[in-house]
């Protein structure tokens, strides 16, 4: 395994418009890792997924992605990186004009020569790995469960075979137990394929499944100027044993005392 | 004093502020136009994308095309004759008057705000909703630019299919015209096209189909560039469907205007 990061994060700053939602981050994701980040709500967790594949732009510092900045590349070059992502996005994101074989043989279509024959075992294969019978394929989005799209939205992350896989809060909006099946899917992608994964949460039940390392973000409202907006960076027994309040706050799943104020 | 001066410097900050954001505005349509050309000229879009948008906004147009043609030209007739009733001898004047006006004027303007009414604000509406559902990054994640995807195929169909509708509610127009003319006013056929086409010629369908594709760009680049940016969910969507629809309304009649001058100096130039 590489020592050198394959994504590294350098005083990144991220502001829209007037609001400033990331502030000075420096980060370094190893190869083979599963970082969660976790934080409460609007503290800049999607954001820094979005930064992380290129899809914004921060607006101070830089991304390296396998040590080169997405930004500095070509277009075409840019496209050619960002196929090394799977990018698992919170509502699934699937194409609702396309059915569930079209949503997964998309970048296979769009990016390889492969015969439609071996397109469609391909897409066989990865729906059977993200454990969907293959009686879902011809279904359209809307037909299906929020768990189901979420799936489908994995098997379609999946199907260029990425190096590092991006999940935006991959169990919101699902019941417990389906909540359990996709966290399972998630360790067992990370067995199999080794890959690196970085998984955006508020689900310490994800954090404790699946993660090898956790971050933790703070809104920069509840914040000194001064302070660091990472609260947290560690693995899951320091985690537990984390003595700031509103770390372990916030792995309780407990309100602060100014929760309600005002 | 202080005050004036302070309120002339309000003034001017707003006014100046109104005419960057305009500006600035504006330059994003351009810049999104000038995008959309590009992918257009360098990567060809696959038919699966062309089909279900030449069907969409093509074929599932004529019938409410066809059917507003028809009654403008009707209605064009039966406003038109009570006043050529009023002058002697220029009964036959009706034809050049309603097939004129269909042919340069309201033929490509008509089909233009039916498109726009019914296409323009649909594709702002399934843009913005791909926008706000995430569905524009997932296609950036999976490696297809989503302007040569999304933008191209409606571009294209918007600018080759409209010709085909102009022509269509042209012919529509001039039918139901002639029909009130000659079978419910009693004009004489003969005299109705005869002078119809001396005065109505090819420059006017020809420039008429320009003016139309003109339109049809327009109406593509506003409502794409609408539903890429719309923003706040379901009301973000509405809004950006309205914006459409209005937008391209007015971009219609103004670049109908800056058209008919400028055929018009043509013409003068050509044949003045």
């Amino acid at each position: 395994m590489s020592s050198e990061p394959l994504v590294r994060l350098e005083n990144v700053g991220m502001r829209f418009g007037g609001q400033q939602v990331l502030r000075d981050i420096n980060l370094n994701i190893h190869r083979g890792q599963t970082l969660a980040v976790i934080g409460e709500s609007g503290c800049g967790k999607t954001v820094l997924l979005k930064l992380i594949i290129g899809l914004l732009r921060p607006t101070s510092g830089r991304v390296l992605f396998d040590g080169r900045s997405l930004f500095e590349l070509s277009e075409a070059e840019l496209t050619r990186q960002r196929l090394r992502f799977g990018f698992v996005f919170q509502m699934a994101a699937l194409f609702d004009s396309l059915s569930v074989f079209d949503n997964i043989a998309f970048p296979l279509r769009e990016h390889t020569q492969r015969s439609e024959a071996e397109i469609a075992a391909e897409v066989r294969q990865r729906l059977q790995e993200v454990g969907l019978s293959p009686m879902v394929e011809s279904k359209k989005p809307a037909e299906l469960s929020g768990g189901m799209r979420k799936r489908v939205g994995l098997a379609r992350a999946l199907v260029m075979n990425p190096e590092i896989i991006l999940y935006d809060e991959p169990t919101t909006g699902l019941d417990p137990v389906m909540s359990d099946v996709i966290n399972e899917l998630i360790l067992q992608t990370h067995k199999r394929r080794g890959v690196t994964s970085v998984v955006v949460t508020h689900d310490m039940r994800t954090v404790e499944k699946t993660a090898h390392r956790v971050v933790m973000l703070s809104p920069l409202s509840s914040l000194k100027p001064d302070e660091p907006q990472i609260l947290f960076d560690g693995d899951l027994a320091s985690l537990r044993a984390c003595t700031d309040e509103r770390v372990s706050r916030f792995v309780r799943g407990e309100a602060g005392p100014l929760a309600f104020a005002g | 004093m202080a005050s004036v001066a302070q309120r002339q410097d309000g003034i001017i900050t707003s006014l100046g502020g109104a005419v960057l954001e305009f500006v600035e505005a504006w330059g994003d349509v351009a810049s999104f136009a000038g995008s959309a050309l590009w992918w257009m000229f360098t990567s060809r879009p696959s038919r699966g994308t062309l089909t279900p948008n030449f069907y969409q906004i093509g074929v599932r147009s004529v019938p409410v095309i066809g059917i507003t043609g028809l009654f403008i030209g009707m209605v064009l007739a039966v406003q038109s004759y009570a006043d050529f009733m009023k002058l002697p001898g220029m009964r036959g004047w009706l034809g050049v008057a309603v097939n004129g006006s269909v042919i340069r004027e309201l033929g490509p303007v008509l089909a233009a705000t039916m498109l726009a009414g019914r296409i323009g604000s649909a594709i702002a509406a399934e843009l913005g909703t791909m926008r706000v559902t995430e569905q524009i990054d997932a296609l950036i994640c999976l490696g297809a630019n989503p302007i040569r995807y999304l933008v191209v195929p409606r571009f294209l169909a918007c600018v080759l299919l409209i010709p085909l509708l102009t022509i269509l509610a042209d012919f529509m127009g001039v039918m139901g015209g002639a029909f009130i003319a000659t079978q419910y006013f009693g004009i004489e056929p003969y005299e109705y096209w005869t002078r119809s086409q001396q005065e109505v010629g090819l420059w006017d369908i020809g420039t008429g189909i320009f003016k139309s594709m003109v339109f049809g760009a327009a109406i593509a680049v506003i409502s794409c560039h609408r539903g890429f940016n719309s923003s706040g969910g379901a009301e973000g969507v509405g809004r950006a469907a309205t914006d459409a629809f209005v937008l391209s309304f007015v971009a219609i009649l103004v670049l109908d205007f800056f058209l008919a001058m400028f055929f018009n100096s043509v013409y003068a130039r050509l044949w003045g």
